[in-house]
């Protein structure tokens, strides 16, 4: 208990503490400079970019591997023989230590000898092989497909779980009067499935707004700042350029946009309890 | 089981009688073949699409650097090559150009090994001690501390990353430091600093709370009557009864625990120290282009991953769904 609250509770404390210092890891000097890290933040084009960048990253990604886990746990709840094998093929991303992934996209990627260029240039979709990750239109968009692929066993499972606790008799009462599967699924499947729904939106928006692993393996935040992410952005603050106060000061813009969510989330869990 | 006349074909009698309730709910008479060939046509190319890269970081770790950037693909190596994993294993003696490109170390895996364990049985141990105290002792001040420790589970890891790092390079006595923690490097670049943090998890204690609180105490007071010491029921009545979810909580901590890439990446500088994440990472940002070596590497990293879902694969499923449900 006592690691516990020094790694969580004084690090926070801590962190609010040098929010106000420009505190150098190199320099002995950590002057206090009140709200000084603040006000640069404000004015920090780059900062700004990193924050649409994050958000861009998040409005995309997380939508999208619950749509395609929610297809996909709709299809693997039906009853047939090979449900098992797909259900492990879909999930091995997860399972998968990110950082390999991020690796083996990166090759899949490459611009002269990348998988995706040569299947994409074989069936004549591009004329010519595209720079996926330093291209500066593409290099999001190319993220953003690897880790959907990483994360939608994922929402599959939870979607999986929230769909084997759906009450049977609802279905055979629906198809007693009449409705067919498409009725069925709109107005019983997804209406029950809401807090599960609920629970993978937050927690998407959550894990995706801390975007680091792929961007430091595959683009390093370029091309032109296209793929700096907040946290990416922090890092940078931190332990390249030395300075923990103003790397806090960022860290804790993205807590404040957190708890905006967390607080979003608890709204939302509570009303899908009063329904 | 299901009546007579319901099972014979042709007799039309099914409206009639109410179905059994096992029946509808298996639906296997509802999915027909047209429907399960559709089924089939959709998961079947996105399966395809899932498993290709996996399929092609296995067949690539076993080809040599020719075939890797060959102008077309191969699936199948045609000059299957052990290299990747020699290098890596340093096994035999390397090349001059494998010792250029600088080559993979066996000791990263030890490595992680060694750090997912340890992180995975301490934090086993002190959360469900964590758990137990909060489940079934009473203390003063208790649902205030344990309100505190759930809300630090809202503080994204990263605003506490800078300060544990700066909490780690002053750990007083160690690495150089004095008293006061200055001077020298403490724990960091130590395996201390990359367990340290990890022993107790918020979302771990609240989990085993929860479990724990489904205990009946009577159960603890029969023991205490007997003349069980605290530490004693906790040990051989409360544990053994709370197996399924300690075992959940430990794969979770170890594929987090093996996986972790930050943390590592900012407190480890020694090259022979890191863990397999980070040195495959700094391989592919520093350039050295030894992709032979590289899937190689990244195949040996996945496998215990695989290996250990493969055992757990129900406690995985029943986790998720456990912490997925609450939501």
């Amino acid at each position: 208990m006592l690691v516990f609250s020094v790694f969580t509770l004084v690090a926070v404390i801590f962190a609010i503490y040098l929010t106000f210092h420009r505190w150098s890891i190199i320099e002995p000097e950590k002057p206090f400079v009140g709200l000084d890290n603040y006000r640069d933040m404000v004015g920090d084009e780059r900062f700004r970019e990193s924050v649409l960048n994050t958000a861009y990253f998040s409005g995309v990604s997380v939508p999208a591997s619950m749509a395609i886990g929610l297809v996909l746990a709709l299809l693997l709840n039906l009853p047939f023989r090979m449900r098992a094998v797909f259900r492990t093929a879909f999930y091995l991303p997860v399972v998968t230590p990110f950082v390999v992934s991020a690796i083996l996209w990166k090759w899949l990627y490459n611009g002269d000898y990348g998988l995706f260029n040569y299947y994409l240039t074989k069936g004549h979709i591009i004329d010519q092989p595209l720079l996926w990750l330093s291209d500066k239109n593409l290099a999001m968009p190319a993220v953003i497909l690897m880790s959907v692929w990483s994360g939608v066993g994922f929402s599959m499972v939870v979607y999986l779980a929230g769909l084997q606790a759906i009450p049977q008799d609802l279905y055979e009462s629906a198809r007693m009067d009449g409705a067919g599967p498409l009725r069925r699924l709109w107005h019983i499947t997804i209406p029950m499935l809401r807090p599960t729904t609920v629970f993978l939106l937050v927690l998407g928006i959550i894990s995706s707004l801390q975007v680091f692993t792929q961007i430091f393996v595959m683009t390093n935040g370029g091309p032109v700042n296209k793929t700096t992410t907040m946290v990416y952005y922090m890092y940078l603050w931190a332990f390249k350029y030395y300075d923990m106060g103003y790397a806090s000061t960022l860290a804790f813009a993205l807590f404040v946009i957190l708890l905006f969510f967390t607080a979003f989330q608890l709204r939302l869990a509570r009303r899908a309890d009063l329904s | 089981m299901s009546g007579v006349v319901d099972e014979t074909p042709g007799v039309p009698a099914v409206a009639v009688v109410p179905r059994p309730a096992k029946k509808p709910r298996e639906g296997n008479n509802q999915f027909s073949l047209r429907q399960k060939l559709l089924t089939y046509l959709v998961l079947a190319p996105m399966a395809i699409l899932f498993l290709a890269p996996f399929a092609w970081l296995v067949s690539a770790a076993f080809q040599p650097m020719g075939e890797i950037f060959s102008s077309t693909p191969h699936w199948i190596p045609e000059h299957p090559t052990l290299a990747g994993f020699k290098g890596f294993l340093n096994v035999g003696t390397l090349t001059k150009a494998q010792q250029g490109q600088g080559h993979g170390d066996w000791r990263w895996f030890v490595n992680s090994a060694f750090v997912a364990i340890s992180i995975t049985v301490l934090q086993t141990f002190f959360n469900a001690l964590c758990a137990y105290t909060f489940a079934k002792r009473n203390f003063p001040g208790r649902n205030v501390i344990f309100v505190a420790f759930l809300g630090t589970m809202m503080v994204p890891g990263q605003v506490t990353l800078i300060p544990n790092y700066l909490i780690i390079q002053h750990i007083p006595f160690f690495g150089g430091n004095d008293w006061l923690g200055n001077g020298g490097h403490g724990w960091l670049d130590s395996y201390f600093g990359l367990i340290m943090p990890g022993v107790v998890s918020a979302f771990g204690i609240f989990l085993l709370r929860q479990y724990m609180m489904s205990i009946p105490d009577q159960l603890l007071e029969a023991a205490r009557i007997d003349g069980a010491s605290e530490f004693r029921i906790f040990w051989s009545v409360v544990l053994p009864l709370c197996v399924p979810a300690l075992a959940a909580n430990a794969i979770f901590t170890f594929q987090g625990a093996w996986e972790d890439f930050f943390w590592p990446l900012i407190i480890m500088s020694s090259p022979e120290k890191i863990t397999a994440p980070v040195g495959l990472a700094l391989f592919v940002v520093q350039n050295r282009t030894s992709w032979t070596l590289l899937f190689a590497g990244s195949v040996i990293a996945t496998l215990p991953m695989i290996i250990v879902f493969i055992i757990f694969q129900r406690q995985f499923v029943q986790g998720i769904a456990v912490t997925g449900v609450k939501g």
